[in-house]
Order: C-alpha cells, then sequence, then structure tokens
C-alpha cells in the first residue's frame, strides 16, 4: 500500500507495533504506518511479533523473556529498520534485548545488531528520517507527558515536539515537572497501586494546571495510566499517542471519551 | 537497632506512609528544596558531568584493588600513631567500640553523623552498655530525641514538621537550665539546639565520627559537615573513633578531592559543604588541639562478598542522598517504609545485599524503573538495572507470589506462540471491548482491582491491529 505524497526506497521498516497498542488502540499502529509511508519507508507489520517481553524482563523472570526475545529477533531481522511507537519497548530491544544472551555470543550478536536498526517512532522521524513533512492539523491547547523510557533510555525529549510544531494550530504548553514519572511502571502500578496512586494523581494535577485540552504522550502504558486517573477524577482532559495526531487521524475518540 | 524485619513489611508500611499528613506536607519540600537546588548547582558548575567521570573512575580504580589500599590505609594510619581494627560483622564492630569505650573508663560519648553506627545498632548497644550517647548533627538530635530511626540518609528527621520539633524542644529542654529560645522560626529552633548542645559536647570523653572517605596515601579520614559538629565531636575529647565500612576508602588525596566536587553539590546543591576535616592521627606535640588517640574500626558487614557481583556497583555510593531526594516512590512514602537504615533507591539496591532478597525483596521492586535516581547519581549507579538483578534473584529463589509466576508463565507461554497469542488476545479483546458498552472504560474489572480502585480501566477498541493489518495486507 502507499499513501499519496510519499516519497518511495528510503528503506524497509518493520514496524514494532507494540502489544498495547495492538490490543487497546489500533489507531496507534495505522497512524505510525501512515507517517513511516509519508517520510518514504515501506513499512511491514511481521505478523509473528507480539510483545518486546519486559513484563517477564522487568520481574526477573528471565527465562520467559529470552523465550518472547527469540521470536522477535527472528521476526525482525530481515529490515533495515526497526520502529516502535514506543520509547518503552524500543528501549528494551535496543539496551536489554542483548543482556539476556550473555551466555550465548551468536545471539547476543543478532540482538546487539537489532539494537542498532531499533527506533522511537519521533526519533525515526526526525533523526533518521529528518522528515518535516508532518500535514495535520490540531486546533487545541496540549501538553506533552515524557515517558521515562523515552527520555532517559532512548533520548526522546526534543523530537516529539519538534513534529508537534509542525501541527497547524496545535498549542503546546509544556508540564510542571515534566521529567518526573507518571507512575505506570509496567507491573508496578497494580503491585504497589497506592503508590502509583499517588504518582499519576500528581501527574493529572500538574496535567491540569496547564489548562490543556488533551495530553498527548508517546508511550501508550502512561496514557492509559493517565487516562484511566483522568477520566476516575472526572476531569475532562482527552489522551491520544502523539503520532495519532500527527498523522491527521484525529477521528478516532480519545483513549477515554471525555464525560460521563 | 533498627528492625531489619521491618523491610519486609514496607507494602503495608508505604500504605500508612501515604495517609500520614504531617509526612506528606514535610515531604512536599523535596521537589522546591533538594531537587531545585541541585539542578541549580549542576547549572553554576560547567564542568559537573566531567567531574562525575573523574569520581567514578576514581572509586572504580579503588574496588578493583580494595584490598591492597586498605592494607596501605592501615599501614599509614598506623604510621601517624592510629590503630585501625577490622570488624566482619556487625556485633565484631559493636563490641569493638564498647571496648575502646569501657577500657578507658567512658560514660559518655558524643557523635556526629554516620550511618554505619545505624546499619551495626551501635546507640541501643551501647546504652544498654552504660554508656550515653549524644547525638550532635541537629537531625540526628531531633530524631532521637523522638526515639525515632533517621528517614534520610542526609537529612534524618526530614519527616519532622517544625511545629513536631518545636513540641520536642519544649518537651525535652525546659529543664536542662540552657538558654531557651521562642521556638517560632527554624532559627529559633537551631540556636535553642546549638546552646543545649554546646554543655553536652564538653560531657564528652570519646567521640565517634562516621567518614565520608578515608585516603589510604595519608591514613587520614574526611567528614563534611554543615553544622561544625563533626569538629567538636572529633577534637574536643580525648578519644576519637572513626567508624567506616570498608568501602569508603580512596587511594589519594586527589580521589577523595574527585568526590568532593560532585558531593555536595548532589547532596545539598552547595558546591562545597560548610566545613571538610581531614584527620590523620592523634594530637602531635605541635599541634593546639585534638584527641589524644585516633581509632578507626572498619566494617566489611557483607561488603566484600558483593564484590564481583552484578550488585557491586553499589559500592561506589558516597551516600550524597540524591537518589532519594529526586525518587517519586520515596517522595511518596519517605524513608521509614523503607524498614531499614538506607532508603529510597540506594536502599532498594544494597538492603537486599546487606539483610537478604527474602526479606528485602518488596524494595526493589517499589520502583517503576523510572530512572530518575541514575540519572542524578553523581556516581552513575545503574540503580534499575540493580533492581532488576534483585527481582531476578528473587524469581529465581521462588520467592515472589504465585499469582505473579502464574500470570507470567501463561503470558510466556502463549507470546511465544504468534498464532495462538493472536487467537485468545482478539478473543479477549472482543469480549472486554463488548462489556465496556458506550463509557469505553471499566469502573472496576475481575483481577484488575490494583488498577481500577483509583483508575478507569480504558476499553480496548474491539479488533486487534494485527488482526486487521493481516486482512488489509
Amino acid at each position: 500500500m502507499s499513501v499519496p505524497g510519499s516519497e518511495s526506497g528510503r528503506g524497509r521498516v518493520g514496524l514494532f507495533v507494540t502489544c498495547l497498542a495492538d490490543l487497546f488502540r489500533p489507531s496507534v499502529a495505522w497512524a505510525s504506518v501512515r507517517l513511516l509511508e509519508q517520510a518514504g519507508f515501506e513499512v511491514t507489520v511481521p505478523d509473528r511479533q507480539t510483545c518486546c517481553g519486559q513484563p517477564a524482563y522487568n520481574a526477573g523472570d528471565l527465562p520467559t523473556a529470552r523465550r518472547v526475545a527469540r521470536g522477535i529477533l527472528d521476526a525482525f531481522e530481515p529490515f533495515d529498520y526497526v520502529v516502535a511507537p514506543s520509547g518503552s519497548c524500543a528501549g528494551m530491544l535496543r539496551l536489554h534485548l542483548g543482556r539476556l544472551f550473555e551466555s550465548e555470543p551468536d545471539t547476543a550478536t543478532r540482538a546487539e545488531q537489532l539494537a542498532r536498526r531499533t527506533h522511537e517512532l519521533t526519533e525515526f522521524l526526525v533523526d533518521v528520517a529528518g522528515w518535516t513533512g508532518v500535514a495535520a492539523s490540531f486546533p487545541h491547547r496540549v501538553t506533552y507527558h515524557d515517558s521515562c523510557s523515552s527520555l532517559r533510555e532512548m533520548a526522546v525529549r526534543d523530537q516529539p515536539r519538534a513534529l508537534m510544531a509542525q501541527v497547524q494550530g496545535l498549542e503546546l504548553v509544556e508540564l510542571g515537572d515534566r521529567d518526573v514519572c507518571c507512575g505506570f511502571g509496567g507491573t508496578f502500578c497494580v503491585k504497589y497501586p497506592d503508590i502509583s496512586t499517588k504518582m499519576v494523581s500528581d501527574k493529572t494535577a500538574a496535567i491540569a494546571a496547564t489548562g490543556a485540552e488533551t495530553v498527548l504522550a508517546g508511550d501508550l502504558g502512561c496514557l492509559l495510566n493517565i487516562a484511566g486517573r483522568l477520566a476516575r477524577e472526572g476531569r475532562p482532559v482527552a489522551c491520544r499517542h502523539v503520532a495519532e495526531v500527527l498523522a491527521g487521524t484525529n477521528g478516532t475518540d480519545p483513549i477515554v471519551p471525555v464525560g460521563p | 537497632m533498627m528492625d531489619g524485619a521491618a523491610a519486609a513489611r514496607f507494602p503495608e508500611a508505604s500504605a500508612r506512609a501515604l495517609g500520614d499528613e504531617n509526612l506528606q506536607a514535610a515531604l512536599r519540600l523535596l521537589g522546591e528544596g533538594f531537587q531545585a537546588r541541585r539542578t541549580d548547582a549542576v547549572e553554576r558548575f560547567a564542568a559537573f558531568e566531567d567531574a562525575r567521570d573523574a569520581a567514578v573512575a576514581a572509586k572504580t580504580r579503588t574496588l578493583r584493588h580494595l584490598d591492597r589500599h586498605l592494607e596501605t590505609f592501615e599501614a599509614r594510619c598506623r604510621e601517624h600513631g592510629g590503630v585501625v581494627h577490622w570488624a566482619e560483622t556487625p556485633a565484631d564492630a559493636r563490641q569493638i567500640v564498647l571496648e575502646l569505650l569501657t577500657d578507658r573508663g567512658v560514660r559518655v560519648l558524643s557523635k556526629g553523623k554516620t550511618m554505619v553506627a545505624e546499619e551495626i545498632g551501635l546507640n541501643g548497644f551501647l546504652e544498654a552498655n552504660g554508656i550515653e550517647v549524644i547525638e550532635t548533627d541537629l537531625g540526628e538530635y531531633i530524631i532521637q530525641l523522638a526515639e525515632e530511626a533517621p528517614s534520610h540518609i542526609i537529612v534524618p528527621a526530614i519527616h519532622k514538621t517544625m511545629p513536631q520539633v518545636a513540641d520536642l524542644f519544649r518537651q525535652h529542654h525546659d529543664q536542662t537550665g540552657a538558654e531557651l529560645f521562642p521556638r517560632r522560626t527554624p532559627a529559633d529552633l537551631v540556636a535553642e539546639a546549638r546552646a543545649v548542645l554546646r554543655g553536652r559536647f564538653l560531657e564528652a570523653d570519646a567521640g565517634l565520627t562516621g567518614a565520608n572517605f578515608l585516603v589510604a596515601e595519608t591514613g587520614s579520614s574526611v567528614i563534611v559537615t554543615n553544622e561544625g559538629n563533626g569538629d567538636l565531636t572529633q577534637t574536643l575529647p580525648q578519644l576519637h573513633i572513626v567508624l567506616a565500612t570498608i568501602e569508603k576508602v580512596v587511594p589519594t588525596l586527589a580521589d577523595g578531592a574527585a568526590i568532593l566536587r560532585v558531593l555536595a553539590r548532589s547532596a545539598t546543591g552547595q558546591d562545597m559543604s560548610a566545613y571538610t576535616t581531614v584527620s590523620t592521627g592523634p594530637r602531635r606535640p605541635s599541634d593546639v588541639d585534638g584527641p589524644a588517640e585516633y581509632h578507626v574500626v572498619l566494617v566489611d558487614n557483607g561488603r566484600s562478598r558483593l564484590l564481583g557481583t552484578p550488585a557491586e556497583e553499589v559500592l561506589r555510593c558516597i551516600r550524597c542522598g540524591a537518589c532519594m531526594n529526586h525518587c517519586p516512590v520515596y517522595g511518596a512514602v519517605g524513608g521509614h517504609a523503607y524498614g531499614w537504615v538506607y532508603p529510597g533507591p540506594i536502599g532498594a539496591a544494597l538492603t537486599p545485599a546487606l539483610l537478604g532478597v527474602e526479606t528485602a525483596r518488596h524494595l526493589p521492586n517499589a520502583s517503576s524503573l523510572c530512572g530518575r535516581c541514575e540519572e542524578v547519581c553523581p556516581m552513575r549507579i545503574p540503580l534499575p538495572k540493580i533492581f532488576r538483578y534483585w527481582r531476578e534473584q528473587e524469581h529465581a529463589a521462588r520467592l515472589n507470589s504465585g499469582r505473579m509466576r502464574l500470570g507470567l508463565a501463561i503470558w510466556g507461554w502463549l507470546a511465544a506462540r504468534p498464532r495462538l497469542y493472536r487467537l485468545a488476545t482478539g478473543a479477549a479483546m472482543r469480549v472486554l471491548s463488548r462489556l465496556a458498552g458506550r463509557s469505553r472504560r471499566f469502573r472496576s474489572l475481575f483481577l484488575a482491582s490494583g488498577w481500577t480502585q483509583s483508575r478507569d480501566f480504558p476499553a480496548p477498541a474491539g479488533r486487534t491491529f494485527l488482526n486487521s493489518w493481516k486482512q488489509r495486507s
């Protein structure tokens, strides 16, 4: 498939959909495909992919994480680039996969090669593709939540902002304490729900203080957490993945529709 | 002595801490206080990142040949008239200190701030043996009056609000005969504590301090303070005892200087602490003051076992407290919830090493792995990586919950079988999406109460992306 106005032949991208986009919010994956094609890449979605393995990896279950990781290596080896609409999953592939195979040098080498080709979506579009062709309009006041893994593992901070600056009508108001975690942390949010609640409540208060109508982020984990808390608090702020806005696919409802 | 078993009760203790209004009020000061001040200090010092690298390199070099540097330290210390004692366990260390005191008929001991003393349970032990201990660091003094443990490694009484401190002083100072103050401002409280403590410094027959680091090439111990209490503690009495763990040694004074360049900036946002004091042996004939005897008690308590393991990088820690000042979990629950001497991220990395994973397994789990601690750690300790290491030990020893293990096993089995995973998740998402109805959210959800107790659970779209994509292409 191709999108009108796209260049072509800049390389083959394997889209790492991420399990949350696959299961909860396919619009994020569709938006990612669209953006990557607009930027001139040929996008493939390997159908053997499931998850990056973080639930097991972060729980200390290395054998399970390894089993999942082997599937990723097999599925994504043929591509010039592996791109994920998530700093967290991209961080797992880039920084942690190799560590799983310390005792298997051949597999470790494959993992390191994959790591070098792996990118978070906005980072890829800006730093690798040098793409400035955002053709979207979003006439709203928005704020942006940096996920911890985007910020600290993938050095993603300016890239989404550079892309948002190209969206017509979008007004960005920065969050206070913007480098502080929202309290999601994968299984952390259900292992320590009280602490997680305190953290996400601080975050939603900071969001409310910006007066933004919409909060955007590059990671669905954070977004589901923030959207769930905003909805429970009855705060009228919509949550969307930044890719949806950049791709101009705003027809989909926000993560939890605003209102009762 | 702090009961190590309390570390096992982190879940209950943290829940209580979240409901403690005084504590929450006290913790709110972390952000505007310590975080902002550290940021300013780092911005003022253009070479901060280079200084970090130099400090890390110094400490890494030290740990590679720790045995050699410790032997050099002992030899040099002895040349200057000091005595070095080796303590493998907390019990050994307590006994050595007690004998040093009782052999000399010491009844009153003044004490500078030292976390190692907390670690080995020194105060309670000495008091049970008839020795009075006077804490001279203001924060330590406050919690001594309150009969509590420190909740932070550099600000031990951070969990106390000013009115609580004023109350404590009212209870304990009115009978002392010392000059009293109106107790309306922090300055009043500091002045009053100083007036009371001045008298007490002179009563002490011995002084005990920790060490921010020990210098092998000179056999010296170095402390940094802002109150000057450490200097009075170690120069007024006839006996000065330094209590330090073995990883505190650095080869040279230059290595120590490398640490000083990042320590206060990371801790309090000062370029340097008010006082940096180097002690080398007892008083020499030409000295105007100083102790007649200088003893250093070197405590291992599990450190040497850590060398060569994936957790050994915690031994680079210089106890600045930046990790806890920036940790959102510490900021939510404070230090006491961690149940042992070292709270916050460094505690979550170190406590399992010292008390065992079985006791301390909750601490490295109580992290969203956000990485802010590693980002501000002047010694670049990879704290999240060490949390994962302890989680791996926990999982391998089957200490985590059966429900978690079962969940992971089922999920892992499915995730390694894409076709089956597609069918199962496809069906599950379809059902969930229908159940959510028009509100597109769940107020409560079977097996997800941890989430839904405080958050709505967003409904999935219905059709998974990969199932849609297959039909499209």
